[in-house]
């Protein structure tokens, strides 16, 4: 009997150390991919096919990194940033996915690329109870926390701009008539439901001409001319940057001067607007939210030269007139911002919880004045942007920041 | 088609069947051991491996139905991205909007795409070589317009595409849901393939062939040429079609930009990597169309498409004939080994 409680005692020992260990280490929860050193994150991207423009964005990802990690990570772990092909084909997205969360066991998905894509993994990383953080896309599905409580949007929705430019006609044009051009697939209709959606009852009447277009289509001069002969006297041009300035060259060329309306999609002054022809382009209104690495204004701004000297040391062959090499390393900042938040609590449930909890902050190469907040209930980071007016040179941004929220 | 690959595709179809019939036990012991394996598999490997050896499945079984129209039946076509799509989207309608059992959708999407290959077998029968590969070209570039169109968003989808959820494997089968879809597969491949080597060894088969050797001397034997050609293209078409339903219970999704004419390209290219005429072959240009992609990230992601193309080219100059070609090259060669010693 001696023996065996000594014994007994000898065996209580470690585990009464255990047990006063414990509130030590409750402090320290790690999810799958994630060590005292590592945290594991996953991505996918179009390195090839039909979008591989964009995959100019995970690559700047990958770079803030590298940048990251060699200023020493966060909270001392580094950042292991995994990143596949999917050639933004639905099938090659599940597949690489289901490689990221079950091979290569990722804590989480940052900015996973475009819309089919997003949606084929949403079911399964919601299943899976991965965080779907930040998608690279402004659809507005992407705000549902009740139904897909591990995904989150980052950018403002296509939606919530659409209400913002109802609300500038509503002001300054009430009894305007409306022609729309949008693409014809969930992107352009996201716009058109916005606008409709802000006209409210007025939409009826004061939109005459929607005109849609094909990717496909060659040109959209036909939808211009229908649109000036309709009498429009507002036109919103949601087009992709070809599209959108195909419709503000033909609009010059005919001699029509409406109220001229550009989405933020195609307010590149690089890629839409100078082969528009910079004369046709003055006194375009958009909006915007980040800012656009193009623009002189911003040359002694200390968030824009910290962004060059990383684009410099980390991705010199990036194109800095790209917006998305803006956009890449802003996902990165968010992110990290959530990671450290979460402390040394880095599970996957901790990590949605923390990022339904960012309060007004801010990454440097938003708008001034711009914040990200988040809830349990909205889980749409950015909803504010700012109107500018295009002055034959630059974008100048005028008036407040506005707030397009779809609740309003 | 020049009379030159008409020939190779035709030695390339030649000797399975002459090694078949002098040597039946081989070949079925080796189907055997290779169903066996098959079965084991699942059991060992990780669900997410699973999951890829189902594709692999899915798409051996598309470049089946390529294999039939263009190795067996010597009609060429860029167009089955569209079969795929077709029988994919009658999968995914079935499921969420009739709410019909994912095993239904298979013979549901066969019939489909049967009657919309044998229709559009019609024109085919008109276009030769590059013409028909043409023709079905327009097809593949059509299908993901037509899929967006607007008055049939309401059962496609539109750009959204559809979501379908994973099947459950029946109650009381002690397997995850990823090894029941591996297995469900498994069981409609062996069927299927087992049809098309039938097909191939019956009479129509042989029908088949002499119009893909010599249209005039089969048309002068007696074979209905223009309904024979049809049939091939409704058949081929329901083999890919029910490849493209069991890829989309798998995927759980589908969305236009899935059936792209990219697709078409990669089931040509596992057509011809597997071996052009081969059945088993098909398999092999399975695996290569889904694996190949991924090692050529592996070594680069910059250069993945350029890998790509090398490790294609290696092969295609180290295989000539596909994979099954070089395996009957690697036996005959150890055969004559044997019989010297």
């Amino acid at each position: 009997m001696k023996k065996i409680s000594r014994r007994s005692i000898l065996a209580a020992a470690p585990s009464a150390l255990v047990l006063t260990a414990l509130p030590v280490r409750a402090e320290k929860q790690y999810g799958p991919g994630v060590t005292d050193t590592e945290i594991k994150i996953g991505n996918t991207g179009p390195y090839s096919g039909p979008a591989s423009s964009y995959g100019t964005i995970p690559k700047a990802e990958a770079a803030y990194f590298r940048m990251l990690n060699d200023q020493g990570g966060v909270n001392g772990r580094k950042i292991n940033f995994i990143s596949y092909d999917d050639a933004y084909t639905p099938p090659k997205t599940v597949e690489q996915v289901r490689k990221l969360v079950e091979e290569d066991s990722v804590l989480l998905m940052l900015a996973p690329l475009g819309t089919p894509t997003n949606s084929a993994i949403q079911r399964y990383l919601n299943q899976k109870k991965v965080p779907q953080l930040f998608v690279a896309t402004g659809a507005t599905k992407w705000n549902d926390p009740s139904h897909f409580p591990w995904t989150m949007g980052w950018q403002p929705n296509y939606q919530s701009e659409g209400h913002v430019y109802a609300a500038y006609i509503m002001e300054h044009q009430p009894n305007g008539k409306i022609g729309i051009l949008y693409q014809n697939d969930d992107f352009g209709k996201d716009y058109l439901k916005g606008v409709k959606d802000g006209l409210g009852d007025k939409a009826k009447s004061m939109i005459i001409v929607e005109a849609p277009y094909e990717t496909t289509d060659p040109t959209v001069d036909s939808q211009i001319i229908s649109m000036k002969s309709a009498g429009a006297d507002v036109f919103v041009n949601t087009g992709i940057p070809k599209f959108a300035a195909q419709a503000i060259r033909k609009a010059a060329e005919v001699g029509w001067k409406p109220l001229h309306i550009l989405s933020s999609v195609g307010a590149s002054v690089g890629a839409t607007l100078k082969p528009a022809g910079l004369e046709n382009a003055k006194d375009l209104i958009s909006a915007a939210y980040i800012k656009d690495p193009t623009d002189p204004q911003w040359k002694n701004d200390p968030g824009y030269q910290q962004w060059v000297a990383f684009m410099d040391k980390y991705y010199p062959e990036g194109d800095k007139t790209d917006a998305g090499n803006v956009v890449g390393p802003s996902f990165c900042q968010t992110l990290v911002q959530v990671l450290k938040q979460c402390g040394d609590n880095l599970t996957r449930e901790n990590i949605m919880k923390e990022a339904a909890n960012l309060h007004d902050f801010t990454v440097p190469m938003l708008l001034p004045g711009i914040k990200i907040n988040t809830s349990p209930t909205d889980f749409a980071p950015i909803k504010q942007i700012q109107m500018a007016r295009f002055d034959g040179e630059r974008w100048t941004l005028f008036g407040p920041v506005l707030s397009g929220e779809l609740s309003g | 088609m020049t009379s030159q690959s008409r020939e190779t595709i035709a030695l390339a179809s030649e000797p399975p069947r002459a090694r078949a019939i002098a040597r039946p036990s081989l070949r079925q012991i080796l189907i055997a051991l290779a169903v066996l394996v098959a079965v084991v598999v699942p059991f060992v490997l990780k669900s997410f491996f699973i999951f890829q050896l189902t594709l692999v499945m899915v798409y051996g079984l598309a470049i089946l139905g390529l294999n039939l129209l263009t190795g067996f039946n010597g009609q060429f076509s860029l167009g089955h991205s569209a079969f795929y799509g077709i029988g994919a989207y009658t999968a995914a309608i079935l499921m969420e909007q009739l709410d019909i059992a994912y095993y239904w959708t298979l013979p549901c999407a066969g019939a489909v795409c049967f009657l919309v290959g044998f229709l559009f077998g019609f024109p085919a029968l008109r276009l030769q070589g590059l013409y028909l590969a043409l023709a079905t070209f327009a097809l593949a570039t059509a299908m993901p317009q037509i899929l967006k169109f607007h008055p049939l968003e309401p059962w496609t989808g539109g750009v959204q595409g559809i979501v379908i959820l994973k099947p459950d494997p029946p109650s009381g089968v002690p397997l995850n849901a990823d090894q029941w879809l591996y297995f469900f597969t498994l069981a409609v491949l062996l069927v299927m393939f087992a049809g098309a080597a039938n097909l191939a060894t019956s009479r129509t088969g042989r029908a088949i062939m002499a119009i893909r050797d010599h249209p005039i001397a089969a048309a002068t034997m007696g074979i209905n040429t223009a309904l024979y050609k049809t049939l091939t293209f409704g058949v081929s078409a329901l083999y890919t079609g029910v490849a493209g339903a069991l890829g989309a219970i798998a995927i759980q999704f589908v969305a236009p930009d899935s059936f792209t004419f990219l697709l078409s390209v990669s089931l040509l290219v596992g057509l011809v990597v597997g071996g052009v005429g081969s059945i088993p072959g098909s398999l092999f240009g399975g695996v290569f169309v889904l694996f190949v992609p991924n090692i050529a990230e592996r070594v680069s992601t910059g250069l993945a498409g350029a890998i790509y193309g090398v490790i294609l080219l290696l092969v295609i100059y180290v295989m000539p004939s596909g994979a099954a070609g070089f395996v009957r090259f690697a036996a005959t060669r150890l055969k004559s080994k044997g019989k010297l010693r």
